[in-house]
């Protein structure tokens, strides 16, 4: 009684994406304890408006952004799939798209920027560098592969990769959004561990305002 | 070429740089390459060149002492080597004595040893550090006082009271990862102290452990904009040092490939120059003309933006026979769309009283700044390496050096549009003309450089780049220094945005056209 099926992307046929057999595990384990008729409804409605209204975040930090902005120009025209919409406050995105090497100095003004983004929030891992350090795993101030800080959802690997490569790997996580549980389960909200330290801060600096 | 070094103690070095600056009027501080010589010490080189008179010199200084060591700063007689010394100091411990500001200009201030030194451990002792990084307001300054003791003194670059704004590191027009603490009176901008290094990728240092082939991939992803230029560079310095010969269709080839990506460069600033300032719309157009441009360069070497073309001794692969053909056809359309560009941008209202008058930069500064390039030459400075020390066949060619003399963002933006006219007119001289011959020398599989120091500068989109390598005769370099040609444009954006307003910022940074990841290397 599966009510998630294989996403479907009109631009490319279903044989062409390469990596199915995640996303029909990822099927098979949503659907494994049957699905609430009324709610896979409403999700497979909501998902298909949120995959094609992708507002990614730039964060080009060298070459790849290059490539990020010929996609934005006339050629290879991102607002074909929803993509134009880039935002450069993490409040507003969807989505961030890691384009660049990240160094030792960067990472923690990166982290911060991820875990400003509202949720459901995705990482796309852009070029050589950001999937596992490239050219540049021997340097001293290079982070090897921006997995080791962020979750990725989907890794575009090339240096840098051509805009095609670019809308393939963007594609992927349209289809990953197709299949997820927006109202069920698996929405990827992430776990605020400094909550209760926040709050206490909070108050302490109300407290500490009411005072003065 | 191959460089003559002569060593000056660190107790004559100042009076000595003093005397070439003022009597022999070598006004322009090339190079500032900090050393490691092991046994011997740590030490600098200066290269200097004199503007009037083209003379060229270079100069070292040792100190032996690893634990504390102190040279007197140039600082003060350059101002670019305020910059250049906290390159130093930052990676290899060297404190310049009578530098107002020793801080650490790539590296995190909690950084601990110094990586570019030959003992240090530097991914040992500095795990990823996810803590937000500390920014001081105060740096220390060392002095020699009278006894000939080391003092120290803390100088001040924001009061507690100054009204700082964080420009960057993430900000979608500092073209790329720079971060510029501004501080601001109202509108105005009162000071810039840029924080650089979050794309600090090291790159001198790799290059230490790899052979001068496997060096090569490098240069290209410095400054991408220039990657054609940077490899040719590089290329360069090593066929010179190992004495070997191209043949004429490899240098017709390389000229008008440096050429055709200064093009590419200068159409990408176009549009950067014409989004930061607000016109969206003229992106689109000099972006058109690009992709052309990508796409002769996808059929010749499959690459768009980082290409991997040249070879030590040659290029990677022959031109397509239909090459000529194609970029002549190119040349054609850009110079028909060149007028379409001035009308959507150019003679605007808005647009000229962003740019006239706006973030000047005197001709004095200029050279004192080191800012060469197209940015230079706005400031009147003729400093085109091209005419300067002519290489591959730029003595050959007709062109024109563009100069002019206001020094603003007018300027400067002029300059590389008429470039692009220019780099036309040097392509259409050359392309129906290049010989027959092999693409590439035939040489050794293993390279090795024999004893010495050599440097290569070749004129890059955005100024002088230049190759440093000093060789111990192995078949890795002992230490490869990169004359980068933004950080003097960043150094610059200092004195030229002081009592500008805020807004016009983002324009004077657009019209510098730094590239960030060859700033921090």
């Amino acid at each position: 009684m599966g009510l998630i099926s294989k996403p479907k992307i009109k631009s490319i046929p279903y044989e062409e994406f390469k990596d199915n057999e995640t996303l029909e595990q990822m099927i098979d384990q949503l659907n494994a304890h049957g699905t609430n008729v009324l709610v896979a409804s409403a999700d497979k409605l909501i998902n298909w408006g949120r995959s094609n209204s992708l507002w990614p975040m730039n964060f080009g930090t060298s070459c790849c952004a290059i490539e990020l902005m010929a996609m934005g120009a006339a050629r290879f025209d991102m607002a074909r799939f929803g993509f134009e919409v880039t935002r450069v406050s993490p409040r507003q995105a969807d989505l961030i798209l890691v384009c660049g090497t990240i160094t030792n100095k960067m990472a923690p003004v990166l982290k911060r920027l991820y875990d400003q983004m509202a949720d459901p929030k995705y990482v796309i891992a852009i070029g050589g560098c950001t999937c596992t350090g490239g050219p540049f795993t021997k340097s001293y101030h290079v982070v090897k592969g921006v997995d080791k800080i962020l979750p990725v959802d989907v890794y575009v690997p090339g240096c840098p990769p051509r805009p095609e490569a670019f809308y393939y790997g963007m594609m992927q996580l349209q289809r990953k959004m197709k299949v997820e549980n927006y109202l069920g389960t698996v929405n990827r909200k992430q776990k605020d561990e400094h909550k209760a330290e926040a709050k206490a801060l909070q108050k302490e600096i109300i407290n500490q305002e009411q005072e003065a | 070429m191959t460089l003559d070094i002569k060593t000056l103690t660190t107790a004559e070095l100042h009076d000595e740089m003093l005397r070439l600056r003022q009597e022999r009027h070598m006004d322009f501080l090339v190079n500032l390459i900090g050393m490691d010589w092991g046994e011997e010490g740590l030490g600098v080189i200066y290269m200097l060149e004199s503007t009037t008179t083209g003379e060229t010199a270079t100069l070292k200084t040792v100190t032996a002492d690893r634990e504390n060591p102190y040279i007197p700063t140039v600082s003060d007689i350059w101002q670019i080597a305020k910059i250049y010394e906290r390159e130093v100091y930052d990676f290899f411990g060297i404190r310049f004595l009578g530098h107002p500001d020793m801080r650490r200009i790539f590296l995190r201030e909690d950084w601990v040893g110094y990586p570019l030194r030959k003992d240090d451990d530097p991914e040992g002792e500095n795990p990823l550090r996810m803590d937000n990084e500390p920014l001081a307001d105060t740096t220390t300054e060392y002095y020699l006082k009278e006894d000939g003791t080391v003092g120290t003194k803390e100088n001040v670059i924001f009061q507690p009271e100054d009204h700082v704004v964080n420009v960057g590191p993430q900000h979608p027009s500092t073209h790329g990862v720079l971060h510029m603490r501004t501080q601001l009176e109202g509108e105005t901008v009162l000071k810039i102290d840029p924080v650089l290094g979050y794309i600090h990728r090291g790159v001198e240092k790799i290059c230490e452990s790899l052979t001068y082939p496997q060096m090569l991939a490098l240069t290209d992803r410095l400054d991408y904009f220039s990657a054609m230029q940077n490899r040719h560079a590089m290329c360069m310095c090593i066929e010179k040092a190992i004495e070997l010969e191209v043949s004429p269709r490899v240098q017709y080839i390389r000229t008008i490939m440096d050429e055709l990506q200064r093009i590419a460069s200068h159409l990408i600033y176009y549009a950067c120059m014409t989004m930061d300032t607000g016109a969206l719309t003229a992106f689109f157009y000099t972006f058109r003309e690009r992709e052309e441009l990508m796409k002769i360069f996808e059929d010749n070497f499959g690459g768009r933006v980082i290409m991997n073309y040249n070879t030590i001794g040659g290029v990677m692969y022959d031109i397509r026979p239909d090459f000529a053909q194609e970029v002549k056809k190119f040349c054609k359309h850009v110079r028909k769309r060149f007028k379409e560009y001035q009308d959507i941008y150019t003679g605007n209202v808005i647009a000229e009283q962003r740019m006239i008058g706006v973030g000047t930069i005197s001709n004095a500064d200029a050279i004192s700044l080191g800012v060469t390039g197209p940015s230079g030459r706005a400031s009147g400075w003729h400093n085109d390496v091209r005419k300067r020390h002519p290489y591959a066949l730029y003595d050959q060619v007709n062109f024109k050096e563009i100069v002019r003399t206001e020094g603003d963002t007018n300027a400067r933006h002029w300059n590389r549009m008429e470039e692009i006219l220019e780099s036309l007119g040097i392509v259409e001289q050359l392309i129906d003309n290049i010989p027959e011959g092999e693409y590439q020398a035939k040489r050794k599989p293993i390279v090795k450089l024999p004893e010495g120091d050599f440097y290569q500068a070749v004129e890059t989109s955005r100024g002088e780049f230049g190759v440093f390598i000093e060789s111990k005769g192995d078949k890795n370099p002992y230490r490869v220094h990169f004359r980068s040609n933004g950080l003097p444009l960043v150094n610059a954006m200092d004195t030229a945005c002081r009592g500008q307003k805020f807004a016009d910022l983002i324009a004077i940074g657009a019209s510098m056209d730094f590239v960030i990841p060859d700033i921090d290397r």
